[in-house]
């Protein structure tokens, strides 16, 4: 490959004559690069070779056996950016298939707002803790974790902060949520605040309940250590994603008497929260959670949307596994075409 | 014979390491005044240092010097223009200081947020959904030169066995997360298999990140016995001694104030 016709070639692929053949499952039908037996080699922008927009590019094949060598003609390509990754339709298939569903679900929820939702043991414990914490005079900590505003589980922690907060103006206890995100916490004052006017207590909002700390994560763990060794507060609540600081908050909260409540998505620190919290939030509960609070028919209606598009990805994975060994014992690969639609190509 | 002489930059280096080791770690005896020293020290060089990357990293470099550039070099082209339209959204988020105009914050938050929730979905369908069912549905046999064969080898992650276990495990869990669904009957059997394979997983991380986490703790104890050696003018032992005597100190004049 070279920057220009006349200008040196480099090296980019060396492979021996029968590998690197576009195979079954490298790519979704609907998007081949080659047709299947052809040789494929994907050139990627690297120090060595960096690839630049809009720059015309030289390549030329080398055929090599034993002694004897062919060149291919030059072939010329000018770089340039996808607006679509044709490879991920399948991608946005899903996105708007399952948002018809959501939106079909919050509507029959609004027709119907008593839909059921099965009872999450650690969301019964939230009006306990806050209650613990009126009658013990302390204050209730709450973290919405690591994650920016981009994280889904950041997003439940600030709507579940919401629903707290109406919890503590009524009950009037003291609120404490302090922030290694400055734009989490921006957000957060104002749930905070609207809570507290939804539960008719504007008065009693404190606009510093929402604080900010570091963005530095182990210094922002010393410093909410702290709160808890000092302040004592009778309920901590750690929603949201968390990383390596999740013990180290956990066990000082546990070590101070507090009851803990906790609900993540970030899967390595779960066995954490679930050794040392009194409930634990399991990954998509932390979303129900929400739902459960409120009652919202749009939360609901997710909740039950959400439902929907897990049985339908059930029924897709016993359907696949049937295919999948089917196309063996038959010896076709006729059902990849189907089980293309499930892939994750990038 | 002695052994070369450190740069005081490094001796200095291993005392200040050292001794805030010894403060942090001091929170094993109870809150006192060197561990809160060490945990203000660490909140408060965070935010110093992360103001200032801050500033050299996104203020300097991708806004401050590519505008600069192109009004200098080519001021007619729009260039890195765009770049201000952030900028002009960040400056909204310092509205929330002023009470008047504090609604325009909303319009960065909304931003934010929209941006984030459309870059989180298709990544989450990609991660959570595509990569999930794609990893999980397998054959359950395969066909090899000696026939179509069933594998049982439970090191292999697409071996027969493993597919079952796979798709048992995935299908149970999915269900056990099922909200508008009564957990009852076979439905509490499915469920109840789905939380045993959580609490496995669990187990298996659990396990593995304490042994991580004995790592960093040997790291820390390998640092203080380096400390501790001549070359450093034993550090960590006298810094130990002192926190000690610093300790001791601060706890009998809390006693005489309690007496009092």
């Amino acid at each position: 490959m070279a920057e220009g016709a006349a200008a040196p070639f480099k090296k980019v692929a060396e492979f021996p004559s029968n590998t690197r053949y576009v195979k079954p499952g490298d790519f979704p039908w609907w998007a081949q690069p080659a047709a299947k037996g052809d040789h494929y080699v994907k050139l990627v922008s690297s120090q060595a070779f960096p690839i630049e927009n809009g720059k015309p590019y030289f390549v030329k094949l080398r055929v090599r056996e034993g002694v004897q060598e062919v060149w291919s003609e030059v072939a010329e390509a000018t770089a340039a950016p996808n607006i679509f990754n044709t490879a991920q339709a399948n991608n946005l298939v899903f996105v708007v298939a399952f948002t018809g569903v959501l939106l079909a679900s919050i509507a029959a929820a609004r027709r119907n707002p008593h839909v059921h939702l099965r009872r999450i043991a650690g969301l019964d414990a939230v009006e306990e803790a806050i209650g613990r914490s009126t009658e013990m005079g302390r204050p209730i900590l709450y973290l919405t974790g690591s994650g920016g505003m981009d994280e889904v589980s950041t997003i439940a922690a600030t709507v579940i902060l919401g629903e707290v907060a109406k919890k503590v103006a009524h009950y009037d206890t003291s609120l404490k949520v302090p922030h290694r995100d400055p734009i989490v916490m921006a957000v957060c004052q104002e749930i905070v605040k609207e809570s507290y006017v939804a539960a008719g207590r504007p008065d009693a909002y404190k606009d510093d309940s929402n604080f900010f700390i570091t963005s530095d994560q182990f210094s922002y763990t010393a410093a909410v250590d702290g709160i808890m060794l000092r302040e004592k507060p009778a309920a901590n609540f750690f929603m949201g994603s968390y990383f390596a600081e999740s013990l180290l908050l956990t066990e000082t909260g546990a070590s101070t008497g507090a009851i803990q409540i906790a609900g993540t998505d970030s899967d390595h620190q779960l066995p954490f929260f679930v050794t040392t919290c009194d409930y634990t939030l399991i990954g998509e509960e932390l979303y129900a959670a929400s739902a459960y609070l409120s009652r919202e028919p749009v939360l609901v209606g997710t909740l039950r949307g959400q439902d929907i598009g897990k049985a339908l990805i059930m029924g897709a994975l016993i359907l696949g596994t049937c295919l999948a060994t089917l196309g063996v014992l038959l010896g076709t690969d006729g059902f990849s075409y189907l089980l293309d639609l499930f892939k994750d190509f990038k | 014979m002695p052994g070369p002489v450190l740069p005081t930059e490094t001796l200095l280096g291993a005392w200040v390491a050292a001794g805030l080791t010894l403060f942090i770690y001091s929170f094993l005896y109870k809150d006192n005044p060197l561990f809160k020293l060490g945990e203000h020290l660490y909140v408060g060089i965070s935010v110093g240092y992360s103001v200032v990357l801050a500033w050299h990293t996104v203020f300097l470099r991708l806004l401050w010097e590519p505008v600069k550039k192109d009004i200098i070099e080519n001021p007619a082209a729009l260039g890195s223009y765009v770049l201000l339209i952030p900028a002009v959204l960040g400056l909204l988020m310092w509205a929330r200081f002023i009470p008047k105009i504090a609604w325009l914050s909303r319009l960065a938050f909304a931003f934010v947020v929209g941006f984030g929730s459309g870059v989180a979905i298709p990544r989450a369908v990609s991660s959570y959904i595509l990569k999930q069912i794609e990893d999980t549905v397998n054959p359950l046999v395969i066909r090899g030169a000696d026939g179509l064969s069933m594998g049982f080898n439970l090191a292999s992650p697409q071996s027969g066995v493993n597919t079952i276990v796979l798709v048992i495990g995935v299908v149970s869990v999915l269900f056990y997360f099922f909200f508008s669904v009564e957990h009852t009957g076979p439905g509490r059997v499915t469920a109840r298999t789905g939380i045993y394979f959580l609490m496995i997983a669990f187990g298996a991380a659990f396990g593995y990140t304490v042994m991580s986490r004995m790592s960093l703790l040997i790291g820390r104890f390998s640092d203080l016995i380096k400390y501790a050696s001549a070359e450093y003018g034993y550090a960590a032992l006298v810094l130990l001694a002192l926190t000690v005597l610093a300790l001791a100190a601060w706890e009998m004049a809390s006693r005489g104030r309690h007496a009092v």
